[in-house]
């Protein structure tokens, strides 16, 4: 049995210990704002908070999140008012919309460490969040923006 | 091959022999009375008169607003949008469109989706950039009628002339006793109104316009997209559900020949392990059949068929094998094929030429890996198919599934999520089907089968791969005088038709045709190429290895003439003119009517001098920098593109800066035209730069993103500039937008390069190439 929280609530998951975290989220808790993209650490599409860190969760079994703080997109603010997520709409950012649950939990992550990123900060923090709709200069523009944000 | 399916692909492929139902949609679109009326002769002539546009399509065009539009008591407006949603913004740009000419506050409207049901919507077939194309006059009239029934009912109230009255934010006003009565208010009344015939309808005009054409409106889906509560088609929970995934041929046109599941059952989770039938191919849009292992959760599922053991009959394609195949595809290009074109006399124009140039291009096979990789969910009984899911073209599913599980089409329910992605994977419905077989075989247990990522890229419907040749002759002044292109690529019909083994008139005219220099003698060929595994629609399809080929083989045309690559492409596009299609056998052009949408060649010059000029052509740049020029029509859009890289030590490429300028005609909604280019530059250079599927043994040998991969932020452009040619007005025929923006760039990347270092790029992807 392990124990842990996603998003401030207990969770305890009996099952197998090597499941993904992606598929307890999804199948098991209903908490579907985090996505499959390659089931392999590729794509980020998947990424989600473990104590305040992005993780890939398709990666994650949960059986080794004894005692962790899991934040998903749905646990990211109460209200969609996280910086990022403002900077998001304000930027019109999402095409599909698919990858972006990764895209902002990793972007969040990002400036809660380096609150000032430069260019290269960007590239090398979400170089593992892939987007096939090609959003990429606003995911940039909206990190800055968010940024900005934060700081005033 | 079921009747809607036949129609879809009439549509696609355009030989369209106009079935009745789509004669009757046609004439009534605003008035059945009408086509009831007609006598036979009349009906006769009208049959005959070829149809086009949204009208030709199957389920035509529908613009009665009490389809569409609900108006509640608070005033609240909800708008059906019956089309597909996958990042192209078609949600919101509908809103825009529809809310202002009812004079609504966008505000105030909600956009719910329709579920498949084309006999009610019309044509749902989100493809071929078309929703807003064919759909712009249909929602303006739905919202201007909505607007007048709300104007009748507050006359009507007042006891006054409608003329005296004017809808106005939301709001009826009577400008002359300052009365206003709010559109909840009149709602009821509103709606048991006739609804006015189109002709009478009143238009605004487009200074009047608040939302159309307006940039920078926000997407109805950005909170739910922002905050994770947006349900794509992988996120449908349906109550007591399953997950499904399945082991399937690994060559196409393989079957099962022997399986052992006793590992795989043995998973904790796992309920069952179900055979799919095969289907004989070519397959069309039908499952390839397999071994499905159904389980409690995803990971069951997939860990069960991790330990399926299978032995696979690998059947007809086993031996296809891409380093081969390439080499098929060039020898069949230095010989004749079928002519599809022919103006004046190519050879004896080659012959007396002062100089020859001739270059060969290969592009490969790609996938259009959308983010979401195909999944759907289906509960089946006897009685009703319900489908949960991403789907571009819902009415396939219906009447697949009504003809397989012989439910009458109203028994068959496809309720279609966001999509997350598309790229023309999701126009074909398989995956639906197999959720559906699935559920019918858990007896009636609702299931959900997932692709995972490698099903996507080596069980999927693949970008064509082609060979094109190109050889001109020039004149001693370096000006071409002569043309001969033979393009040589497996045929997406052949997944239908037995055989088939050449182009299509509807790949054939995307941009091997419809060549538009003013180039006296012209031949374009199509050798035979005969297909060894699936093949399907990737944004932009055909036009991606045509534009690649004509557009670079133009700037070799400037390189061997010592010309700059851009005055000579406006040299070879010649003198502005429109181009007869009849003068190019464009025998297709998108469904639309030539008439009304004839190569503009003063249209294409427009983008090129408007992308020179933005870029800054003929700048100085640093060294190891260069500036490549691409311009091609397609989808009824014109498109051009200026690159610049910059190539470093050992070849490391790197591309700073990418101009695009389009002529799409009247535009709808600028932000997302913009979004749309942004990610048709980035998805183009992808494809340019790394996008590969090869074949060995008649299996994809790429599985995931280590190995087909896609380009990620720190290689996509830190300047994406994009340029939208103004509008003339909104009267104008639509040009698409989703997919013009894709072809002309990975011409401008490689004659950027070329450029650069001198080293022309004629294979795709670049890939080592500059190591």
């Amino acid at each position: 049995m392990t124990t842990f929280t996603v998003n401030g609530s207990a969770h305890r998951h009996d099952g197998d210990p090597e499941m993904p975290l992606l598929w307890y989220l999804r199948d098991l808790a209903g908490l579907t704002g985090t996505k499959y993209g390659c089931g392999a650490g590729l794509c980020g599409t998947c990424t989600v908070l473990v104590d305040g860190q992005a993780a890939r969760a398709c990666l994650l079994p949960v059986g080794q999140l004894g005692g962790r703080a899991i934040t998903t997109i749905e646990g990211l603010s109460a209200d969609g008012m996280h910086p990022v997520q403002v900077a998001w709409r304000e930027l019109n950012v999402a095409q599909c919309g698919y990858c972006q649950a990764g895209q902002i939990m990793q972007a969040a992550a990002l400036l809660a460490k380096t609150p000032r990123p430069s260019d290269a900060d960007i590239d090398a923090a979400m170089s593992g969040n892939l987007c096939r709709c090609g959003t990429y200069p606003r995911i940039r523009a909206a990190i800055l923006r968010a940024a900005e944000g934060a700081k005033s | 091959m079921n009747a809607h399916l036949a129609n879809d692909i009439a549509n696609e492929i355009a030989n369209l022999s106009l079935s009745r139902r789509g004669f009757l949609r046609g004439l009534a679109a605003g008035s059945f009375v009408l086509a009831t009326g007609i006598g036979p002769a009349r009906a006769q002539e009208a049959k005959e008169a070829k149809k086009y546009a949204g009208e030709a399509m199957s389920g035509g065009l529908r613009d009665d607003p009490r389809i569409f539009l609900t108006i509640e008591d608070d005033g609240t407006v909800s708008l059906l949008c019956h089309r597909a949603e996958m990042g192209q913004g078609v949600r919101t740009s509908w809103a825009m469109v529809v809310a202002d000419e009812l004079e609504a506050e966008l505000a105030r409207v909600v956009v719910a989706q329709a579920p498949g049901d084309e006999a009610r919507y019309g044509n749902q077939n989100t493809d071929g950039s078309r929703s807003m194309r064919h759909h712009f006059q249909a929602l303006r009239r739905i919202g201007a009628a909505a607007r007048r029934m709300l104007e009748e009912e507050a006359a009507a109230r007042w006891n006054v002339p409608v003329a005296q009255v004017r809808g106005e934010r939301h709001e009826v006003v009577h400008a002359a006793s300052g009365r206003r009565l709010g559109f909840g208010a009149l709602a009821r009344g509103a709606a048991q109104r006739p609804v006015p015939a189109a002709d009478a309808l009143v238009f605004k005009t487009p200074a009047q316009f608040r939302y159309i054409g307006r940039d920078g409106i926000g997407l109805v889906d950005n909170l739910d997209i922002t905050t994770g509560k947006a349900v794509y088609g992988a996120d449908a929970r349906i109550e007591g559900m399953a997950y499904a995934v399945v082991a399937r041929p690994p060559v196409y046109g393989g079957k099962l020949k022997r399986y052992d599941a006793s590992r795989a059952v043995r998973v904790p989770g796992v309920l069952q392990v179900v055979v799919i039938d095969p289907t004989p191919i070519p397959s069309a849009f039908q499952p390839l059949g397999g071994v499905a292992v159904i389980a409690e959760n995803t990971y069951a599922a997939i860990k069960g068929r991790s330990l399926l053991d299978i032995e696979w009959d690998d059947g007809p394609n086993a031996g296809y094998d891409s380093a081969r195949y390439r080499e098929t595809l060039e020898a069949a290009a230095g010989q004749p094929g079928k002519v599809v074109r022919n103006n004046g006399d190519a050879d004896a124009a080659m012959a007396r030429a002062a100089r020859r140039v001739d270059a060969t291009y290969y592009i490969p096979h790609l996938a259009q890996a959308p983010m979401e990789p195909p999944t759907a969910t289906a509960r089946v009984t006897a009685e009703l198919c319900e489908v949960w899911c991403s789907v571009q073209a819902p009415e396939a599913i219906r009447s697949d599934l009504s003809k397989r599980f012989k439910l009458p089409l109203d028994k068959v329910v496809v309720h279609p999520l966001l999509l997350g992605g598309g790229f023309g994977r999701k126009s074909k419905p398989d995956f639906a089907s197999e959720a559906a077989i699935l559920s019918r075989a858990m007896n009636g247990r609702p299931v959900k089968l997932m692709f995972t990522r490698e099903d996507d890229l080596q069980n999927g419907f693949l970008h064509t791969v082609s060979v094109e040749r190109l050889q001109a002759g020039l004149d001693a002044q370096g000006r071409a005088q002569a043309w001969l292109h033979r393009t040589v690529a497996p045929t997406i019909q052949s997944i239908f038709m037995p055989g088939a083994k050449q182009e299509g008139a509807f790949e054939l005219a995307m941009g091997a045709v419809d060549m538009p220099f003013a180039i006296p003698d012209v031949r374009v060929e199509n050798p035979a190429a005969e297909a060894h595994t699936r093949l399907g629609w990737f944004r932009s399809v055909s036009n991606i290895p045509h534009a690649f080929a004509v557009q670079s083989f133009a700037a070799e045309l400037a390189a061997a003439a010592g010309r700059d690559p851009r005055d000579y492409l406006l040299e070879l596009l010649g003198p502005d003119r429109v181009i007869d299609p009849a003068s190019m056998s464009d025998a297709w052009l998108y469904g639309e009517d030539p008439k009304r949408y004839a190569y503009d060649t003063a249209r294409l010059r427009g983008v090129i001098e408007r992308v020179a000029q933005e870029a800054g052509w003929g700048r100085s740049l640093p060294p190891g920098h260069g500036l490549g020029i691409a311009a091609h029509r397609s989808f009824v859009t014109y498109a051009a593109v200026v690159v610049e890289v910059a190539v470093g030590a050992r070849g490391k490429l790197t591309i700073p800066r990418v101009d695009i300028a389009l002529d799409c005609g009247a535009v709808i909604n600028p932000d997302r035209v913009r979004a749309q280019l942004e990610g048709a530059v980035i998805q183009g250079i992808s494809l340019a730069t790394v996008g590969e599927i090869s074949f060995k043994a008649g299996r994809v040998e790429q599985s995931n993103f280590h190995n087909y991969p896609v380009t990620r932020i720190g290689a996509a452009p830190k300047q994406i500039h994009t340029h939208l040619v103004t509008p003339t007005g909104f009267d104008a025929p639509l040009g698409g937008v989703g997919e013009p923006g894709l072809p002309p760039v990975a011409p401008a990347l490689a004659n950027a390069i070329f450029a650069a270092t001198g080293k022309r790029i004629r294979r795709l992807p670049i890939g080592d190439q500059l190591a």
